[in-house]
């Protein structure tokens, strides 16, 4: 049954996205008050799961590109995502049936929502990566090693840039980021179309209504008095695998990524110990004591320890009071295949992916 | 000899102080403080001046005030302007229109309408789009009767302010030289909605914040005493009083910042542990190279998002009226008498057992009438006291970065409940007149300045955008009253912008202080 959002639906999923964005996806906050806004102007926000819809129906992955940092400022002109779909359309003489997210997490799960919303489609209740990923590679809709063409990217005032024909995603990635920089810094990106069935394939399910259930259960949980971490873990299928204070934050920029190790000190259970964590714009490897405990992709998430909110990698900083949660990938991150774009030698470090311990 | 008078207004207590020019304390008054404000510093400095007859007010030369007056005034929804707003962002920040998630009441308060015109830049300085000044005009035009105070904000503004600083001329030119203008670019750092909140903010307090400076100038003069005024700021340092009328907003975290100030320079520590306590809580506070560690998560004025930063503080409920119950097990607050201690403690005649009577009980404290807790159970007595040291145990573990003990200063007048000997401590100071530490911190604060830019790397190189960063904050300290020989650099932040090609923009936070220029 296609689901229509309330705006206290948009904040749930904002805070469950912020804990699957595993510290990266940008804040959520713009993006979530966006969403309210559109709701409130009457606009309807629908998620349709991939059943829903006939096997041959068109279906665009969007997102946004750039420096969370510049969307600080630039909070867009509100239509980007409308005109890369009627782009896309006019560009393919198709007509597209729906949006789907590229990520959960971060404040990119709301801009396929704001763009069908206005189009009046509804978007798919699954995305392509369960988490958040600092590339365009890393979308399981591409493990299978090509790049998307075309694709659209527009801006706030209303350029817009079609690229086709990248050799790879890594070329696409090069030349769309080149773009991104000279349109200010970000930019909406609308890839080629997939239809239903490719996507049943692909696609990572339900990452939506996952991502609402964890913020709904950190707002219960919030609002009864009881721990929210715990009952993160409980929906998620999650684990606490650390409690502690940042003592601190090393980061370093190379290559458009923010780089960098955290140090924190164990408080109650891990009292005295000290546990790192490395970090690409996500959260990557979990040591405690020089052991790993939780490596990519796994999901490790920061959380506030006593509110249970997300916490990005923007905002770490020495002296906040954390939780850190282990969720395990989910299956399609896991295969051989998929190990190739997003396991621990994607991002460089020569270490085997060792599935989190079950607790 | 060159005095200083320091006020400050608490929830529960006004103090006044005087300093001399070693910064050493000659005379102390606590009042009530009033419900206006005004009244109780008029109330604190009648009684310092008859308290110490042999006092040379004209040898009073810098009065500091450290006020609630303006987080009042918000909280409270009184004494606003009417505000308009400009923001200069059309078309690339029309997604999200101006007072986004304001509580309904008090954007009614301040009747809040706002134009959006043409206009801004990007990251990296380049003007978006050229400023629409006919729209300006227009917008002015159209705020004409209707607006007390008017405020603007653009695009990237705290890259490049010009286009703000021209819809600014155009605004009074229309409008006249009486309209008061604020311009978010300098009060806020990056974050347009946050930024245009605060600017906003700022525009509505023009008033209330010009109530507040008369009251104090009146105090003052009603004494004879012609000084120079200075509010104290969220960051622990001063503000001229000219200054302070223009950008009100930034008084309105002061209080617990000046405490922690005060801590600092009557201890004489410069990293340590600062436990404030007050009637009805305690804030637990670190102290890093003599100021205020700050929080890192945007701050909330009365509902409304901004992004000050303010001291990074744990409180509990333990205070000096803190209510002790034992009918359903041990149960320490966090109900509390607050300033009723005085009649309802059970050391003052009163019925209400608290942390001051089990104070006196175990004989840590004395004062009131200890033969009314004499009946106390000795094994109750040691059993709260536990109780409270763990409390406080427990808050500074919380605060500390490290497991290494560090020393710990308890101030505030509530303060002689807690045991002074705490785990966790390499030592514990409780320092004289701790419990008028708030009024000392506002006394002998610094003049600061702080900038916070996005720096484009195309022209300059990264070491050369620090430098330009520490030269524009040290010029505003300067500007803020310091002394140019004795600004410091006490802080400086770089985050690079994620997603964008190494070396091509940077935001740089920096922060300058130094003494008052006197």
């Amino acid at each position: 049954m296609a689901w229509t959002l309330t705006k206290d639906d948009v904040e749930r999923i904002a805070i469950g996205a912020g804990i699957l964005g595993t510290g990266g996806g940008g804040n959520p906050y713009r993006g979530m008050v966006r969403t309210k806004l559109e709701i409130e102007q009457g606009r309807v926000l629908q998620l349709v799961t991939l059943d829903e819809l006939p096997d041959d129906a068109l279906v665009v992955p969007m997102g946004g590109m750039g420096a969370p940092t510049v969307g600080l400022e630039k909070l867009g002109s509100g239509d980007e995502g409308q005109r890369g779909v009627e782009a896309m359309q006019e560009y393919l003489g198709v007509k597209i049936a729906a949006t789907i997210p590229i990520e959960v997490g971060g404040g990119n799960s709301f801009a396929p929502l704001i763009a069908a919303g206005r189009l009046g489609i509804p978007t798919i209740d699954a995305d392509g990566m369960g988490r958040a990923f600092p590339e365009g590679s890393m979308i399981t809709f591409y493990f299978d090693g090509h790049a998307s063409s075309p694709i659209v990217m527009t801006d706030a005032v209303g350029r817009k840039v079609i690229i086709e024909n990248a050799k790879n995603s890594k070329d696409l990635e090069r030349i769309s980021r080149a773009a991104c920089v000279q349109m200010g810094g970000s930019a909406m990106v609308v890839d080629a179309p997939f239809t239903v069935a490719q996507l049943k394939k692909v696609a990572i399910p339900k990452t939506m209504t996952f991502a609402h259930r964890i913020g709904d259960a950190v707002l219960k949980a919030q609002a009864e008095g009881s721990d929210p971490v715990k009952a993160v873990c409980d929906v998620s299928n999650g684990q606490l695998l650390f409690s502690g204070k940042i003592t601190d934050v090393d980061r370093r920029f190379e290559r458009g990524y923010n780089f960098g190790r955290l140090t924190l000190l164990g408080n109650d259970e891990w009292s005295g110990e000290q546990a790192t964590i490395d970090l690409q714009n996500e959260f990557l490897i979990l040591r405690i004591g020089g052991e790993i405990k939780a490596i990519v992709p796994d999901l490790i998430t920061m959380v506030d320890a006593e509110r249970g909110t997300p916490i990005t990698t923007e905002v770490v900083r020495y002296g906040l009071r954390v939780k850190i949660i282990g969720i395990p990938a989910p299956e399609q991150l896991t295969t051989e295949t998929a190990l190739k774009f997003v396991g621990p030698p994607a991002f460089g470090y020569d270490l085997p992916y060792t599935p989190l311990k079950r607790a | 000899m060159k005095l200083r008078l320091g006020i400050d207004v608490g929830g529960t207590n006004t103090d006044a102080v005087i300093l001399d020019e070693k910064a050493t304390l000659i005379a102390r008054f606590k009042s009530p403080t009033t419900s206006d404000v005004s009244s109780g510093i008029r109330n604190a400095l009648n009684g310092l001046v008859q308290n110490n007859p042999d006092l040379d007010l004209s040898a009073i030369k810098f009065a500091m005030l450290g006020t609630t007056h303006c987080t009042n005034a918000v909280l409270e929804r009184r004494n606003l302007n009417k505000v308009g707003l400009v923001r200069v962002g059309a078309p690339s920040t029309l997604a999200i229109k101006p007072f986004v998630e304001w509580p309904d009441d008090l954007r009614e308060a301040i009747d809040g309408r706002y134009v959006i015109v043409e206009g801004g830049f990007e990251y990296d300085g380049q003007e978006t789009r050229p400023l629409d000044e006919a729209a300006v005009r227009a917008a002015a035009e159209s705020f004409r009767g209707k607006v007390e105070s008017v405020a603007v904000s653009g695009a990237f503004s705290p890259v490049d302010p010009s286009h703000e600083q021209r819809a600014g001329a155009i605004l009074r030119e229309v409008l006249g030289d009486e309209i008061p203008i604020t311009y978010s670019y300098e009060i806020g750092s990056v974050g347009l909605i946050e930024r245009e909140n605060a600017a906003i903010l700022n525009a509505a307090l023009v008033n209330a914040a010009k109530v507040a400076a008369g009251g104090f100038q009146e105090a003052l003069a009603a004494h004879g005493i012609d000084a120079r005024l200075f509010f104290s700021q969220n960051d622990g340092t001063l503000m001229a009083l000219e200054y302070a009328i223009r950008y009100p907003i930034l008084t309105v975290a002061s209080g617990p910042t000046n405490s922690i100030r005060g801590a600092a320079f009557l201890s004489g520590l410069q990293d340590a542990i600062v436990v404030d306590v007050g009637g009805t809580s305690t804030d637990v506070g670190i102290l890093v190279k003599g100021f205020p560690r700050e929080s890192s998560i945007a701050v909330d004025v009365a509902g409304v998002r901004t992004n000050f930063r303010t001291p990074d503080l744990l409180s509990i409920a333990v205070g000096g009226g803190t209510r002790v119950t034992n009918d359903n097990g041990l149960q320490i607050g966090p109900a509390s008498v607050g300033y009723r201690l005085l009649t309802e403690g059970l050391i003052f005649g009163g019925n209400t057992l608290t942390l001051s009577d089990i104070a006196v009980a175990d004989k840590r404290a004395s004062f009131g009438d200890p033969s009314k807790v004499a009946h106390l159970d000795a094994d109750f007595v040691k059993q709260v006291t536990e109780e409270v040291r763990r409390m406080c145990e427990d808050a500074v573990d919380r605060v500390k970065t490290s497991a290494a003990p560090m020393p710990i200063i308890l101030v505030g007048g509530g303060s002689v409940v807690i045991p002074q000997d705490l785990a966790g401590a390499s030592q514990v100071i409780r320092p004289e007149n701790y419990d008028v530490a708030n009024a000392i911190g506002a006394a002998i604060a610094q003049c600061s300045g702080e900038i916070e830019r996005v720096f484009s790397l195309q022209e300059m190189t990264r070491d050369q955008a620090i430098e330009l960063a520490k030269k524009l904050a040290i010029q505003e300290a300067v500007q803020a009253g310091a002394d140019e020989s004795t600004v410091q650099i006490i802080d400086i932040q770089e985050v690079p912008l994620a997603y964008l090609p190494t070396n091509s923009a940077t935001r740089i936070r920096v922060r300058a202080a130094g003494d008052l220029a006197i």
